[in-house]
This record gives structure tokens, sequence and C-alpha cells, in this order.
């Protein structure tokens, strides 16, 4: 009787994780590349959803079409078919403009070579996207020091990219991708440039910030190691969807940590 | 301003290659400047030359100017002296006018009866004192010192000749003129000696070939159509801009002039020469001299002519220089579009990831483009400027040197300057030319990297 009881509480969780309204959907999506003159397909017919607030995790060997479908969540690559949308919006019928605006307002981009611009200082990297945005100089100061304070670089704002360290730029990098309290933020294999010790320190940063600010990670990586952190996995092998495994949202009260289950096919 | 900050630290970061692009562009500009205060120096130069010998306006027959030549003294002006004082008494042309003249210019035949040499000439009376008055006109605050019209004061039968005419009559050595070449004599003939009387007379007949005495006579028509005769004495024998006028001019007083062309009768000028305090007052002058001939003199036919239109070659040369000065700017302007261009294509990629950095965190195209163009106008502007204090710089220690030159219709040598700081016109147009052009250059790479697909950019190695 406990045990049925149990079971179905399980589903019950699963279930509401899954109504939740997801922050991104990606459905039937297909992607082609032509490589001389020879047409490569590297996503075919992928569907998934990624779900509010939750720290997922994409899995595949090189070459499985990680970054492809990741960069066509962070709305900076369109599909050549299915659908795409991203916090309600279908973001494959936007103009480039209402694209950059979308993009700046809802996603926020962590890069393997963490992409800072090497003109501007720690500080400067991190209020870019709120200048961008058009944010009163006080509010933008604020938010930045708020930010240098949670990545641990509040005395380091003033160094420019190439006095900081791998780490320490990959935590510009976070801190400049959550200024504008984004829905989404994208890490394309942020860990890969890293040794292992900070590779994993940067890692429980970024579960940190995500469990801090409620934001959702999208995350890729061909490193098994991160599984732990995940709440969600999508294994991807040769463009298509291997398997989906999504942890309970809630904690296992028997076992007192999360577990994954088999949520079966997305939408 | 984050872009113009971004912007000016991205070109900092490659400080070698904004560096040369920036000296590229100011030696650009330095060399329009430094051509086009050269050419300002000249311009300037001959209208300085023109205004002081002519004055700015002259009231003339109106068809004096195109057919005078063939007969000056039938465009004579009657009562010009009446004219003189209604334009010096007019309330608004006082205020401009600095001189007010009257000058007889009539065709002649100057001889040498001691040396049985003539030609014809172009004789011009003018008035001495208002000769030299006209000569201190300086609008442009040239370091040009006013040679003397040595008439002033000279007797009423002195005279100028062009040291063409000094060389034709052979008056060279008695009026001291260097370079002045004498014909090579004839050799003797071979054969027998002509009998003793009929070279006695042939002696008696063959004037002196050089005279201690500068004296000319100079036959003119007189207006009724009879020939007169004056005996100058030559004080001076001037070196006339242009050899063809440097071969006929003689210059003389006005009333001896007019004795000679009119003698008895009502005496006239051919030209009333109207010198202004400032060229800028032509146009209001013109206005003004119009309105009073209509009224005092209707019946005249008179005509009010500028300096432009009395010396064609004035206004050719100042084209010529226009054109020139246009040439450069469009030679140096292809070698900064191209340098800049060359400096921005190179930026773009080199910072194709970052381009695609920024577009990923919500640039629009627009700030793509904007960011790029900014760094053009950065790099123009700066460039241009330092172009700018350059050429100011190289006017000011060739302005030092003391350089000289003999400009075309020139008599004398002239102090080469270069007139950079006083033309704000020309510094600024080419400062905003060389800006325009660089903003242009830099056009065509921020477009590119503009319409770079974000997945491509961040993928660039």
């Amino acid at each position: 009787m406990l045990l049925a009881e149990m079971a179905h509480d399980r589903a019950v969780d699963a279930l509401r994780s899954l109504m939740t309204e997801p922050v991104a959907v990606l459905r039937q999506v297909e992607k082609t590349y032509l490589m001389d003159s020879v047409s490569v397909p590297v996503i075919q017919g992928v569907s998934i959803l990624v779900r509010p607030a939750h720290f997922t995790v994409l899995l595949g060997p090189s070459g499985s079409g990680k970054t492809t479908l990741l960069n066509m969540l962070g709305c900076i690559d369109k599909p050549d078919s299915g659908d795409v949308e991203v916090a309600g919006c279908a973001v494959n019928k936007l103009s480039d403009d209402a694209l950059s605006d979308f993009r700046a307002a809802n996603i926020g981009f962590i890069f393997q070579n963490f992409n800072l611009l090497p003109v501007l200082n720690a500080y400067e990297n991190i209020e870019y996207p709120l200048v961008l945005a058009g944010m009163a100089p006080k509010r933008r100061h604020d938010r930045v020091t708020k930010l240098l304070e949670a990545v641990g670089l509040l005395d380091k704002a003033r160094n420019l990219p190439g006095q900081l360290s791998g780490g320490q730029r990959q935590r510009v990098a976070i801190a400049r991708a959550l200024s504008r309290k984004p829905k989404l933020v994208i890490a394309d294999e942020p860990t890969a440039n890293l040794d292992s010790k900070t590779g994993a320190a940067i890692l429980a940063l970024m579960r940190h910030m995500q469990m801090r600010y409620k934001i959702s990670f999208i995350f890729s990586s061909h490193d098994r190691d991160v599984i732990g952190a995940a709440d969600d996995l999508i294994y991807l092998r040769d463009g298509k969807i291997q398997e989906i495994r999504r942890k309970r949202s809630k904690i296992d009260d028997s076992t007192g940590s999360k577990a994954f289950q088999d949520t079966g096919p997305e939408p | 301003m984050m872009t113009w900050s971004l912007a000016l630290r991205n070109l900092l970061r490659n400080r070698r290659r904004s560096l040369s692009t920036l000296l590229a562009l100011a030696v650009g500009a330095a060399s329009i400047l430094i051509f086009g205060g050269y050419s300002a120096n000249i311009k300037y130069i001959m209208k300085t030359g023109y205004v002081r010998s002519g004055g700015h306006l002259q009231i003339q027959h109106q068809d004096f100017f195109l057919y005078g030549s063939g007969n000056p003294t039938a465009y004579g002006i009657p009562d010009y002296d009446q004219l003189q004082k209604f334009i010096l008494n007019d309330e608004s042309l006082r205020k401009i006018v600095t001189v007010v003249t009257p000058t007889l210019q009539f065709d002649g035949v100057a001889g040498n009866f001691t040396a049985g040499v003539s030609r014809t000439v172009i004789a011009t009376g003018f008035v001495a004192a208002d000769v030299n008055q006209m000569r201190q006109w300086n609008e442009f605050a040239l370091p040009l010192v006013p040679l003397r019209f040595v008439l002033e004061g000279a007797t009423p039968d002195a005279a100028i000749v062009g040291t063409g005419v000094a060389r034709v009559l052979r008056l060279c050595e008695v009026l001291g003129v260097a370079n002045c070449p004498s014909p090579a004599k004839e050799p003797k003939p071979a054969g027998t000696a002509l009998p003793a009387d009929i070279a006695q007379l042939s002696i008696a007949e063959t004037p002196a070939v050089t005279s201690r005495e500068p004296r000319i006579e100079l036959l003119a028509g007189h207006a009724n159509g009879t020939p007169n005769v004056a005996s100058l004495n030559v004080v001076l024998a001037e070196r006339q801009g242009f050899k063809e006028f440097d071969e006929v001019a003689v210059i003389l007083h006005l009333a001896q002039a007019q004795k000679l062309v009119y003698g008895r009768a009502p005496p006239r000028v051919t030209s009333i020469m109207v010198q202004l305090e400032h060229s800028s007052q032509m146009e209001n002058a013109t206005i003004r001299l119009k309105s009073i001939l209509l009224s005092k003199a209707p019946k005249n036919s008179l005509a009010v002519l500028d300096f432009e239109t009395l010396n064609p070659f004035y206004v050719q040369t100042v084209k010529l220089f226009d054109t020139i000065f246009g040439f450069i700017f469009v030679l140096i302007g292809s070698i900064v579009l191209f340098t800049v261009s060359n400096t921005m294509n190179a930026a773009v990629v080199e910072r194709t990831v970052e381009i695609g950095t920024l577009r990923a965190v919500g640039l629009r195209q627009s700030g793509i483009r904007r960011l790029f163009v900014v760094e053009g106008f950065l790099l123009g502007l700066v460039g241009a400027l330092a172009g700018a204090i350059l050429a100011v710089f190289v006017a000011s220690v060739i302005n030092r040197m003391g350089l000289t030159w003999l400009p075309p219709g020139s008599s004398e040598p002239l102090p080469l300057l270069l007139r950079i700081k006083e033309e704000t016109a020309m510094v600024s147009g080419t400062t905003i030319g060389l800006v325009l052009i660089a903003v242009l250059s830099a056009w065509w790479p921020a477009y590119r990297a503009a319409r770079l697909r974000v997945v491509d950019a961040l993928r660039h190695v």
C-alpha cells in the first residue's frame, strides 16, 4: 500500500513538473549543413522541452548536434524545419532585430572560450548587456556589483580579461549571462577549456546561481561527470534524441535525494 | 556612449595598425592643406597685384574692354572728374572706397631719335599720387613691400617704360637695365670703300647708336585724327609682368597723356579705377556705381567691370589651381579610402568572434555597423586633425625661411608662403571631407560585419 502511494506521488510530481509552462520547446526540428556540396544532417526530428528553473544537461559525443541545438535554443540559429519556442515566443518567426532584442532580454550565453570583450574590464563586460538595455547607471552599478560579489570577483572588477585566469573569466561570463535576469542561460561546454578542478568549481557556481536566481540553464557537455549536477539529462547521438531523463523536482522522502526517471517521449 | 568608448578602445588595441592608418591620413591631409596653402598664397598675391594696379572695379565705356584696343580714344569718358566727385561724395561708397582715379590708355609709336629706332606702344596715363595710394592695398596682409610709383613728384614729361621697350629703343645702358642684351654689330662690308664725299654725307645722316639722354618721342593720334608728338623723359625702365606687355608699355602722367591725345579739347579718360577697402564689398559697390552712372551719366553708355572680368588670366589661374587642388584631394582621398577600408576589414576579420558575441548578447546589426563606422570616424577625425596640425607646423617653418619665387605675370620675385591657418574654410572643408571619406571607407566593412551570421561569427577561428 505504501509503495503504491509513493509511486503515485512520483508520477504526480513528474506530471506537474512537465505541465509547468516550459521555458523552451523544440518541435520536430531539423537542421542540415551543406559541407563542400554535401548535405550533412546535424539535427533530425528533435523535440524537447526545457523546464523552467531547471538545470538541463545535453550530453553526447562530439558531432552529436549539441551545439546546433543550443544555438537554436539561444536564437542565434534557425532550424530548416520545425518550431522553436522560447519563453512562450515562436522565435523562428522573428526578424533579426526582434531576435536581437529577444536574446538581450531573455537569453544569457556562457561560451566555451568565455568570449569576453577584451577591451572591457570585468565590471564593464558584465555591465554591457545592461547598457544595451538602457538601464540607469545607478541600477546598473548595483546589479553589476551584486553579480561580481556573487561570483567572487569583486576585487577583480577593474581587471581586463587578459589579467584574469580561465576560471575567473568564466565567472565573469556567468555574471554577464545573468546580468539581465534571463529566462534561459545557454552554456556550450563551459568547462571544456578549464582544468578539472576549476571546471568543477564553475559547474558548482553555475548550479548555485541557477538555483539562486531560479533560471533555466541548459548546458552541453560530453563529460558524463556532470550528470550529478543536472535536473534533466538529454542524450543526443547523431542528431537524434537517444534518451531523456528527468529528475523529480521534489526531494524523494525515502532516499533524501533526487532521482531520475525516464519521462518518455517529448511532445 | 558605450559605442564611442568601445570604438576608441578597439582602435587603441592594435596601436601599430591604427598608428600607420593615422599616419597615412595625417600625411594625406597635410599634403592637401600644404598645396591648398600654396595655392591660396598665389591667388592672394595675384589678386593683390591686380587690385593694386587696376582697382577692384573700373568704369569704362561699355565697349572699351572688347573693342577699345583698336581705337582707345574713341571710348573716352567725358566729364570724368564730375563722375569721380559723385562717387567720392556718395553716402554709401565713400565709406568703402579707398581710391577713385582716372586713367587714359592709347596706342602710339615711341621713338628714340638719337638711336634711330622706334616701336608701337600702348601708353597709359595715371595720376601718380593715386597709383602710390592704390599700391598700399593689402587685404590679405601679405609681406609685400609696395614698389613706389616713381612718377609721383617727377617732372610732367617723366615716363616709365617696360624693359622690353627700353631694350628695343636702346635705352638699357643709359637707364641701367640689367640683363638687357644688345643686338650683334653688323660686320663691316668687304670691298671698295665709298668715295670720301659720299661717306661724309652718310656719317652726317647716321644717328649715334646710344644716347646719354634717356628721352623718347611718343607719337599718338589726336582725338580729332591728326598726329601729335610728346617728348618724354624716361625715368625708369620697369619690368612688366608679361613679356608681351613689357615690350609695349609706356607709362606717363595722366595730364601729359591727355595733352597728347586731346590737345586743348576737354580731356577724357578711358577708365575710372575704383579700389575698395575689402573685396567682399565689390557686389554692393557695383550696384551703387551702376545706379550712379544711370542717374548722372545716362547717355555715356558706361559700364562697371570687376577686376576678374578685366583680368581673365587671374580667373584662369585660380581655376587651374582649384582644379589641381580638387585632383590632389581626390587622389589622396582615394588613398585614405583604401587605407581606412583595409584597416577596418582587417579589424572585422580579427574581431569576428567578438562580433558574434556582441550579437549573441543582443546588439542589433545596426549596433555593429555603428561601432565600426564610429571607429572609421575616429580614425578620420584624429588623422585629419593631426594632418592639419602638421600642415600648420610645416607652413610656419617654410614661411620663416624667406623663400621667394617668380609667379606668372609678376615682374619681381615674391615671397613663397603657405597660408593654412588663415584659410579656415579650406582647413575645415578638407578635414570634414577626409572624415567623411573615412566614414565611407568604414561603411562596407561595417556592413559586412553586421551581416555576419551569429553562429558563423562565433565559430570563427
